[in-house]
């Protein structure tokens, strides 16, 4: 299990990295021809860094459209945040201070990830609207995640993994130097389901994250009386 | 799929007792459909006459191009990978709210093409359609495509409650442009097109008509204030050059905000000019979603501004050709900064160095205002409770004056310093929250008329809360296709059609000529 385990985590992770960074140039490639933003829009580089981050850290535009989506939303991304904060010190040895102190605040935020998913997952049964718009693969991912959310919970309050063996084992991924994975049913679970989630990600709508900060009507400035934003095909035109 | 019956009779749905969430009716509005545009339509601007007669030559041209488009606008991209199916976006639509049709919801119109997308361009969808919602191209969705991606009015209002900006409006141009480029056009549109290349503006009027109209406007100001008012038409080496609406040349209230715009300019001691040639600002180039028409529609005001040799150029009350001139026009024909082409060098030349940009007649008249240049009796207006109608282009595309939200300020800041009697609508009706008018981004013809009425009910909604709390009888907007239709549609919910008009028209009411005791 432990060999299995240790090539299906370099897989994942090269998926992960590889298929984001496909992405990422892909979108940073593509050129944006028109000067597009939502407006009111504003008219300078460091405005639009506020904008997107206000969009990417409080949901700025989720806030006003719906509160209900929004406070499932902040729970999980939030609480997800954290438990990735806690996660990081499975990763690294010695462990920074502020992983350290973020250590009980990652623990109710697992609770804080799995209710804000058990309420997002909810509105795609009883609100007419999102039922019509949910795919079976938006209920699957919500399954994936919160999946992983109760089995990282189940290995923290119900049945104990050896946790100083699973950070041996993930120092050791990082050394190129595998270690034994301790044998546990919930550990196996929970990392394989992590590791079906690396690989989705680049294919999947889990591209919302990247996505945001190509999206031509949040990043640009409203700036087109000052600058002309022209795309090199667009320019060709001008040839003729 | 039939189309739809002319005579069916269309009513305006009821008002509801706010906030109620939509409930969906599937299939409600599948029937209302544009017609379709002729060969000789399609042909006089450089599309397919129609649609291939073998499928599978349509269907790998629209998949072609949509691979294209794909490559071209980063927007599209985005927003097909993107879209989480949240629900954010689902009840901020007109048409849905008013036809609770769930493919008029903003995801699930972006769904038509987003799941081809996923079927032709994603891993998942080759090797799992069902499981991540993704389908074939057939002819049916290609229909579905031009149902539905003509029903909406590319107002934006989705993109603002969209947690990532996705922006319908991207989406439908990008689903017009593959229509039409597979000879699957709009009648309306296409054949609006094809008028302002012809003959200079969408409504067909050609030169001379132009000439007699204002003319006949000219005597009709001097009877009404005595005052010799100027509607000049191709005059060398005036000052600005005017670029309106067509509709503002005849159409009632349009024609009245024009009278008002003269009247600045004549207070003002202004010179300016219509242009025959660039007699229209609108520019259907946007609506379907074609660079290439767009640019070369906005080419022929820059041709105009060098042919008259104007200093500044000002736009006229209509939405979307604020946004062409505010966001794309400096773009695509260099009408602004940055340009490096010999005619854009000339032009940059020949403007005025403070005006280098075009301004929106607000703009003008507001800084006029300011600098005490123009008087006004506001007890002309007096008769007048009014609101104001935030139009979808300028409030969510475009911007007046020099800091965002501007394009909220200056029309109210105008009508307050003309008029006593001002209230505004719900707060989330208005501002970047405006609803669309219901006939905006080429919907603006007959056969839709069942989606137009019905897009309409939340701005009805809105309204009819200040025509009962402050006995509103004015609804000023500056765009034509607005005024328009509400014109049209106002008497379905049971208001007078003369409650919307301009806010150069309130200016023109009040507006003193110099002439007084």
């Amino acid at each position: 299990m432990t060999t299995f385990f240790a090539i299906l985590f370099y897989v994942a992770a090269a998926v992960f990295v590889l298929g984001l960074a496909f992405k990422i140039l892909d979108f940073a490639r593509t050129p944006a021809p028109l000067s597009i933003p939502t407006t009111p829009a504003p008219t300078t580089r460091s405005g639009v860094a506020f904008r997107m981050f206000r969009e990417v850290v409080f949901f700025e535009s989720l806030f006003k459209g719906n509160l209900w989506i929004w406070i499932f939303a902040a729970a999980f991304h939030f609480g997800l945040a954290l438990v990735v904060v806690r996660h990081l010190r499975y990763f690294i040895e010695p462990v920074w201070f502020w992983v350290a102190f973020a250590q009980p605040f990652g623990m109710y935020a697992g609770f804080a990830m799995v209710a804000g998913l058990g309420g997002l997952w909810a509105r795609r049964f009883l609100v007419e609207r999102i039922r019509y718009i949910s795919t079976p693969s938006d209920h699957l991912m919500l399954a994936l995640l919160l999946l992983i959310g109760l089995t990282g919970l189940g290995m923290k309050f119900l049945m104990h993994t050896d946790i100083v063996a699973v950070k041996a084992f993930f120092l050791g991924l990082l050394r190129f130097d595998i270690q034994p994975l301790p044998e546990h049913p919930g550990l196996y679970v929970h990392l394989l389901l992590v590791a079906a989630l690396m690989i989705i990600f680049p294919f999947s709508k889990l591209l919302h994250a990247p996505g945001i900060f190509f999206s031509p009507s949040r990043n640009q400035a409203d700036n087109p009386r000052e600058t002309r934003h022209l795309a090199s095909w667009a320019a060709k035109l001008e040839k003729n | 799929m039939a189309a739809p019956d002319a005579k069916a009779k269309t009513e305006a749905p009821a008002f509801r007792d706010f906030p109620t969430v939509p409930t969906i009716l599937a299939g409600a509005t599948e029937n209302v459909r544009s017609y379709v545009a002729n060969e000789k339509i399609q042909e006089a601007i450089g599309f397919p006459g129609k649609l291939a007669d073998n499928w599978q030559e349509t269907h790998d041209k629209a998949i072609g191009r949509f691979g294209e488009l794909l490559e071209k606008y980063r927007s599209l991209k985005v927003y097909m990978d993107a879209c989480v199916h949240c629900g954010s976006c689902t009840d901020k639509c007109h048409y849905f709210i008013g036809t609770n049709d769930p493919k008029n919801m903003p995801v699930a119109r972006q769904e038509l093409m987003r799941s081809v997308y996923r079927r032709y361009f994603t891993p998942a969808g080759k090797m799992f359609p069902s499981l991540v919602g993704a389908r074939d191209l057939t002819k049916e969705v290609l229909d579905e495509w031009f149902t539905y991606y003509w029903q909406c009015s590319e107002c934006r209002r989705c993109s603002v409650f969209c947690p990532y900006g996705i922006d319908t409006a991207e989406i439908t141009m990008a689903g017009r442009e593959i229509l039409d480029y597979v000879g699957y056009g709009q009648k309306y549109s296409n054949e609006i097109i094809g008028k302002v290349h012809k003959i200079g503006n969408n409504l067909g009027l050609p030169g001379p008509a132009l000439e007699d109209t204002l003319n006949g406007l000219e005597e009709d100001v001097k009877d009404d204030t005595g005052v010799d008012v100027r509607y000049p038409l191709d005059v060398q080496g005036a000052e600005v050059l005017l670029v309106t609406p067509s509709a503002d040349f005849f159409a009632e209230p349009h024609i009245e905000s024009l009278i008002g715009y003269g009247k600045v300019f004549h207070a003002a001691g202004i010179s300016w000019t219509l242009s025959s040639k660039a007699s229209e600002a609108g520019n259907f180039g946007m609506f379907i979603g074609n660079y290439d028409q767009l640019r070369k529609i906005a080419m022929r005001v820059r041709e105009a501004a060098l042919e008259l040799g104007v200093k500044r150029i000002v736009v006229g009350e209509c939405g979307h050709a604020w946004r062409v001139a505010y966001a794309f026009w400096n773009t695509l024909t260099g009408i602004g900064a940055g340009a490096n082409d010999p005619f854009a060098v000339e032009l940059q030349k020949q403007l005025d160095p403070n005006y280098k940009q075009p301004s929106h007649i607000c703009e003008v008249t507001w800084d006029l205002i300011q600098q005490g240049r123009l008087k006004f009796d506001k007890s002309a207006n007096d008769s007048r409770i009014i609101t104001f109608h935030d139009s979808c282009n300028v409030a969510r595309a475009s911007r007046m004056g020099d800091y965002p939200g501007g394009q909220f300020d200056i029309p109210r800041n105008i009508i307050k310093a003309v008029a006593n009697n001002y209230f505004e609508m719900a707060v989330d009706t208005t501002r970047e929250k405006t609803f669309c008018c219901g006939g905006g981004g080429g919907l603006l013809t007959d056969e839709l008329i069942d989606i137009r009425v019905k897009g309409a009910l939340p701005r009805m909604e809105a309204l009819k809360h200040v025509v009962d709390d402050h006995g509103v009888n004015f609804m000023a907007t500056i765009c034509a296709i607005c005024k328009a239709q509400f014109t049209k549609v106002l008497p379905y919910y049971g208001f007078n059609m003369r409650l919307v008009g301009g806010v150069h028209q309130l200016v023109s009411t009040a507006i003193k000529l110099g002439n007084e005791q």
